[in-house]
C-alpha cells in the first residue's frame, strides 16, 4: 500500500477529541504519555462491532460469532506483521502493559528459583517494578537496578557490571515516560543474552512512536497498551517467543484456555489461548486491528523525526524561561517534555494550564523512585504525539509565562 | 434553622466574591492572592504528624478546640491548594463542633471549585476536609 506523505494537518482532522473547546478554549492535548486520542475509524469500528458485529468468539457455530472470531483473529495477525513477529501465536491479548508484565511475572517467574537475578532501571514505571518485586517477594529472587546518570540515561556500565550468570531476566523501558529517553536497547538485548537472560521490553511509550521490530530487536517479550496507541482502554498485547511462551505454564484458568477439562486432570489449550482464559475484551481486539490500520496509513519514519522535532522545539521554547528546570536532557530523547519552574509546585502550574485549554500531566507520573533520584515531589510533562504542532507549542509557552506571572 | 448560620452566611459571602469574575484564570488569581497573603499554620505543626498526604500536594492541618470553638490552621506546599485552605477555613474557622459536623459545605460547587474536593484529584484537601470534621466530632465527645 502506498503510505500518504506526513501531514499533520491531514491527520488531526481524523481526531474529532482534538477539535473540541474546553472552558471556551481550544484544547491543546499534551497528555499523550497518558493516553493518545482515538481517530474517527477507531471509533467507527467501536460503534459497529456493538452495533451489528457483537457475538462471543472462539465457540460459536453461527454467523455472528464466526465473524467476531475471524475480524479479533484478524487483528491479531494485523498485529503480528506491524511488530514482525513470527508468527500470530506470539500475540497476546491482555489489558494491557501492566497486565502484560504481570503476566509475564507470574508466568515466567514460575519457571525460576531461589536466588536467581531480574534486573530493571531506575527509570521504571511502577508497572514494571512492582510485579517484580512481588515475584522476589514469593519466590525469592532478586531484584537489582540499573542506575541513571543526571541527564536521565542508563549507565551502560552499570548495567554490564549487573549481568552475570545468575541474570534471568532484565525488563527495561524503551522510552522513558516521565525523561523522553530513548534507552539503547537493541544492544541491552544482546548483552543480556550473552550471559543467558531473556528481555523484556516495555513498549508502553514506545510503540506509538516509533515503527517496531521484534524480530530486528530480538526482545524476548515486548509489551504495550492498546490506548497509548489509538486504540481503546482496557486492551493490550504481550509479545513473546513462541518457545518461550510455550515453556510457561498458564496465568489465569478458565474457559479458551483448557483442551479437554475432568475433574481429574485439565490439559491447556496451545497459544496464545493458553494465556486468554475467559471472554477477552472482544471490542478491544478488534478495534486495537483497527488502530493498526489507521496507523499503517502513517509514514513512522516521518512521524518519529517530526515528533522529536516536536519535543526539541518545546525544548527550546522552556530553555528561553527563567528559573525553569527540565528534567531529563538525555541525547537520545523523544515526544516528552518534563520540567519545574524553581519556587512553583507542578500542580499549581497544571491547574492554571488546564484552565487555560492545556492537559498537561503532573506529579510523579508513577516513577517515584526517579522523582527521589532528582529530589523532586514531581514534574510538569508535556507529551506529544504526531498531531501535535509547533503552533500548540507556542500556545502553551504563552500560556506557561501567564501562569508563572500570576503564581509569582 | 438555627445552627449552620454563620457558615451559610459566610459560604454566600464567598459565592458573591466568586460571582465578580469573568473567567477561571481570574477566579484563580483570586484563590492564589489568598493563598499567598495567609500565614496559615505555625511552623511547629508542619510535621508529619499533622500532614495528609496526597499524590500532588500536601496537606498540613491543626486543631484545637477553643473556648468551645474550632480552632484550625493548616497549609499546603501547593499555592492553589494553600488557597482553598483559606476559603476553608474562613468558612469553618472559630464554629462550634457541632455546627462544623454537620456543615453542607454548598459552597465549593456554587465557585466551581469541585473538582478540587473530588477523590480522583488527591490533592490532600479531600483528606483536610474529612479531618477538619473529624476533628470537631472528636471534640464532641471529650
Amino acid at each position: 500500500m502506498q503510505i500518504p506523505p506526513f501531514n499533520v494537518r491531514e491527520i488531526r482532522e481524523q481526531f474529532p477529541a482534538l477539535r473540541q473547546k474546553i472552558y471556551g478554549k481550544n484544547l491543546i492535548y499534551f497528555d499523550n504519555g497518558a493516553t493518545s486520542q482515538k481517530p474517527q475509524v477507531v471509533i467507527d469500528a467501536i460503534n459497529r462491532y456493538y452495533a451489528v458485529e457483537n457475538a462471543n468468539i472462539h465457540r460459536g457455530v453461527h454467523y455472528l460469532s464466526q465473524r467476531a472470531t475471524t475480524e479479533f483473529e484478524a487483528s491479531r495477525i494485523r498485529i503480528q506483521k506491524h511488530l514482525n513477529a513470527r508468527k500470530s501465536e506470539e500475540i497476546i491479548f491482555t489489558k494491557g502493559t501492566t497486565d502484560s508484565i504481570n503476566l509475564v511475572a507470574f508466568s515466567y517467574g514460575e519457571l525460576l528459583n531461589k536466588g536467581d537475578e531480574i534486573i530493571i532501571s531506575a527509570m521504571e514505571h511502577h508497572g514494571n517494578i512492582v510485579p517484580w518485586q512481588m515475584l522476589c517477594a514469593r519466590k525469592g529472587l532478586v531484584l537489582k537496578v540499573i542506575p541513571i546518570n543526571t541527564k536521565g540515561e542508563i549507565i551502560q556500565e552499570e548495567y554490564d557490571r549487573l549481568l552475570s550468570n545468575k541474570t534471568k531476566l532484565v525488563s527495561v523501558i524503551h522510552i522513558s515516560n516521565t525523561l523522553g529517553t530513548v534507552n539503547p536497547v537493541k544492544e541491552m538485548i544482546k548483552k543480556a543474552h550473552a550471559v543467558g537472560a531473556k528481555f523484556l521490553l516495555d513498549g508502553a511509550q514506545s510503540i506509538q512512536h516509533m515503527k517496531i521490530d521484534v524480530a530486528d530487536l530480538d526482545c524476548d517479550f515486548y509489551v504495550f497498551s492498546g490506548h497509548k496507541v489509538f486504540g481503546p482502554t482496557g486492551i493490550g498485547v504481550l509479545y513473546g517467543k513462541e518457545a518461550l511462551l510455550d515453556a510457561m505454564p498458564p496465568y489465569q484458568g478458565g474457559g479458551d484456555m483448557i483442551e479437554k477439562v475432568t475433574f481429574e486432570k485439565t490439559t491447556y489449550n496451545h497459544l496464545p489461548h493458553k494465556f486468554e482464559a475467559g471472554t477477552p475484551h472482544i471490542a478491544g481486539g478488534i478495534c486495537l486491528g483497527t488502530a493498526f490500520e489507521f496507523l499503517s496509513t502513517i509514514d513512522l519514519i516521518e512521524s518519529e523525526a517530526y515528533e522529536r522535532e516536536l519535543a526539541h522545539y518545546a525544548e527550546q521554547v522552556l530553555e528561553t524561561f527563567e528559573d525553569l528546570t527540565i528534567i531529563g536532557t538525555a541525547k537520545n530523547k523523544t515526544s516528552v517534555v518534563s520540567f519545574n519552574v524553581k519556587g512553583l509546585h507542578p500542580f499549581d502550574i497544571g491547574t492554571l494550564l488546564d484552565k487555560q485549554g492545556i492537559a498537561v500531566r503532573t506529579g510523579h507520573h508513577c516513577t517515584q523512585p526517579l522523582m527521589d533520584f532528582y529530589k523532586i515531589p514531581g514534574t510538569v510533562r508535556a507529551s506529544f504525539a504526531f498531531y501535535n504542532t509547533k503552533e500548540e507549542i507556542d500556545f502553551f509557552a504563552e500560556a506557561l509565562e501567564k501562569s508563572i506571572n500570576i503564581l509569582r | 434553622m438555627e445552627s449552620n448560620t454563620d457558615m451559610t452566611k459566610i459560604q454566600h459571602e464567598i459565592i458573591s466574591d466568586f460571582m465578580l469574575f469573568d473567567d477561571w484564570m481570574e477566579k484563580y488569581e483570586y484563590i492564589i492572592d489568598l493563598g499567598k497573603d495567609l500565614p496559615l499554620i505555625n511552623e511547629k505543626y508542619k510535621t508529619d504528624e499533622y500532614i495528609i498526604e496526597g499524590c500532588q500536594s500536601k496537606v498540613w492541618l491543626h486543631a484545637a478546640l477553643i473556648d468551645g470553638k474550632m480552632d484550625y490552621s493548616a497549609d499546603s506546599d501547593a499555592i492553589i491548594t494553600k488557597g482553598i485552605i483559606g476559603l476553608l477555613i474562613r468558612v469553618m474557622n472559630h464554629q462550634t463542633p457541632e455546627e462544623i459536623a454537620s456543615s453542607d459545605l454548598f459552597f465549593i460547587s456554587e465557585i466551581g471549585l469541585q473538582e478540587h474536593l473530588s477523590p480522583s484529584r488527591s490533592n490532600g484537601l479531600v483528606g483536610m476536609v474529612k479531618k477538619m470534621k473529624i476533628e470537631a466530632i472528636k471534640s464532641l465527645n471529650q
